[in-house]
């Protein structure tokens, strides 16, 4: 799919995950361009969740390739640990630290893995904070935090790294009603700065208004995609249409 | 009948200093404890380390069916035979060892099979999103470890960490068997001398029971700080 975004970040071709029996993604072929916001959508099960985590490696590939930034991250030469650093994860059930301040769950790999001074880190992540509206949590640990404080504490944890891409899978299902605006909100000033996502998501309103391209998976494969107009006006696949018309 | 009380205590106890073998015993029970217990740590940390990265990334394989075969075998053979083997066979030619020494080992040995257990089943217990959450920063496998996971499996152990130590103080009256003088044989070599077996294993009893109990209460203790804690 050609857009007017950016270069090629992430590059997957012709990807396969087997579990078992399971065929879990059957040949999946994509790009995502700097500063897109490309959401994913589709039923449960159809491997959503599998083809994000395979874009940084947390589930590894049964076959096919990931190529991030020009260089084949599947190749097991690869120090994939280093790529990692430059993708953002945000995970459905936070998993903050809880032995950990918020301060220490957001400096903690800035400090460790990016070589920053402590004053150095603390500062950015002062900032970030401010930015989310929680600095006064700094010193709180994750168990004091309401749900939506604690994915917007794990979405800063990622931002600290300084990453050139986000990926978010369903971060706001876990949390009660009221807590799902204030994280989505994030999401969308996120997105304004120019932050390239690719965001699993069944919240189909920040999907209208956010998503640059929205993807819909069925059975392991990418059955459709196309501009959020297009894709909720003037659905092809059958199964998306099915989709859509049970969720809408 | 007062009197007659008075006597056998004397008689067990003061005469000849008869309390330093309960003393004696004491220090040197203390000191195995002790001992075995940081060896069991140790030790027990390493094999559990072994385990879990065996269960997490399939790596580590020959290690740590080593691993399963210790676990194995001293769970599955007596206490009192594993210090007779280490006595006997492993240090049989080595007459000058210090017994002391032989009884750290054989129940640090021991007790490192059990804590690996302990250490195993805390490393499970943590959350695989923490697990996630660290290599999706970056973190590699060890750091991960070390940053993330061992820091909350320690704490979820510590209370079990303590009950093994109370384990292995009772553990420790076995010592006897290669005619190391702990407490339990300080009170049995003054019954061979009074033959009286009422109050020296009487004393002996009292004395593990009183340790017991204020270990079990500092573990307690422990426990509802760690638990008012809960991050
Ligand atoms: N570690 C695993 N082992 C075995 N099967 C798995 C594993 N992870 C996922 N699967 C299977 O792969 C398929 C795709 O799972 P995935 O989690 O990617 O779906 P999803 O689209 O994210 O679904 P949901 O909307 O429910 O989150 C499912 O059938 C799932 O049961
Ligand atoms: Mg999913």
């Amino acid at each position: 799919m050609t857009t007017n975004y950016g270069d090629t970040l992430i590059k997957v071709q012709n990807l396969h995950k087997i579990f078992g029996e399971l065929h879990a993604l059957n040949g999946i072929s994509e790009e995502i361009h700097k500063g897109e916001v490309v959401v994913i959508v589709g039923p449960s099960g159809s491997g959503k969740s599998t083809f994000l985590r395979s874009l940084n490696l947390l589930e590894e590939p049964s076959r096919g390739q990931v190529i991030f930034e020009g260089e084949d991250i599947t190749d097991k030469k690869v120090d994939i640990n280093k790529h990692r650093q430059k993708m953002g994860m945000v995970f459905q059930h936070f998993n903050l630290f809880p032995h950990k301040t918020i301060l220490q769950n957001i400096t903690l790999a800035p400090v460790k893995l990016l070589k920053k001074s402590r004053e150095e880190a603390e500062r950015r992540a002062t900032e970030l904070l401010r930015l989310v509206g929680l600095e006064e949590k700094a010193h709180a640990y994750p168990s004091q935090l309401s749900g939506g404080q604690k994915q917007r504490i794990a979405i800063v944890r990622s931002l600290a790294m300084d990453p050139e891409v986000m990926l978010f899978d369903e971060p706001t299902s876990a949390l009660d009603p009221e807590m799902v605006g204030e994280v989505l909100e994030l999401m969308k000033k996120l997105a304004r700065d120019g932050m390239t996502m690719v965001v699993v998501t069944h919240e189909m309103g920040f999907a209208k208004e956010v998503a640059t391209r929205i993807i819909f998976m069925d059975e392991g494969q990418i059955k459709e995609q196309a501009k959020p107009s297009e894709f909720f006006e003037n659905p092809k696949d059958e199964r998306l249409k099915e989709f859509l018309s049970k969720i809408l | 009948m007062f009197q007659e009380w008075q006597d056998k205590f004397v008689n067990n106890f003061i005469t000849d200093d008869r309390w330093k073998y309960i003393a004696d015993g004491l220090v040197t029970t203390l000191q195995v404890t002790f001992f075995a217990v940081i060896i069991g740590i140790v030790l027990g940390f390493l094999v559990a380390v072994v385990r879990s990265t065996y269960d997490k990334t399939g790596k580590l394989g020959i290690l740590n069916a080593l691993c399963k075969l210790y676990l194995t075998v001293i769970r599955g053979t007596p206490v009192v035979v594993q210090l007779l083997i280490i006595y006997f066979v492993i240090f049989g030619s080595a007459r000058d060892i210090s017994k002391v020494a032989v009884a750290v080992m054989a129940f640090g040995f021991n007790s490192g099979a059990y804590v690996a257990e302990i250490f195993r089943s805390g490393i499970m217990s943590v959350d695989s999103g923490q697990f996630e959450a660290g290599r999706s920063l970056g973190f590699n496998y060890v750091q991960t470890m070390r940053y993330i996971i061992m820091p909350q499996a320690f704490k979820n152990v510590l209370p079990a960490l303590c009950n093994e130590f109370i384990v292995l103080l009772k553990e420790t009256s076995v010592s006897g068997y290669i005619a190391l003088q702990d407490l339990t044989k300080g009170g049995d070599i003054i019954r061979s001398r009074t033959y009286d077996a009422l109050m020296p294993l009487l004393a002996v009893a009292v004395i593990y029971l009183t340790m017991v109990i204020i270990f079990t209460k500092l573990v307690n203790i422990l426990e509802r700080r760690l638990r008012s804690s809960d991050h």
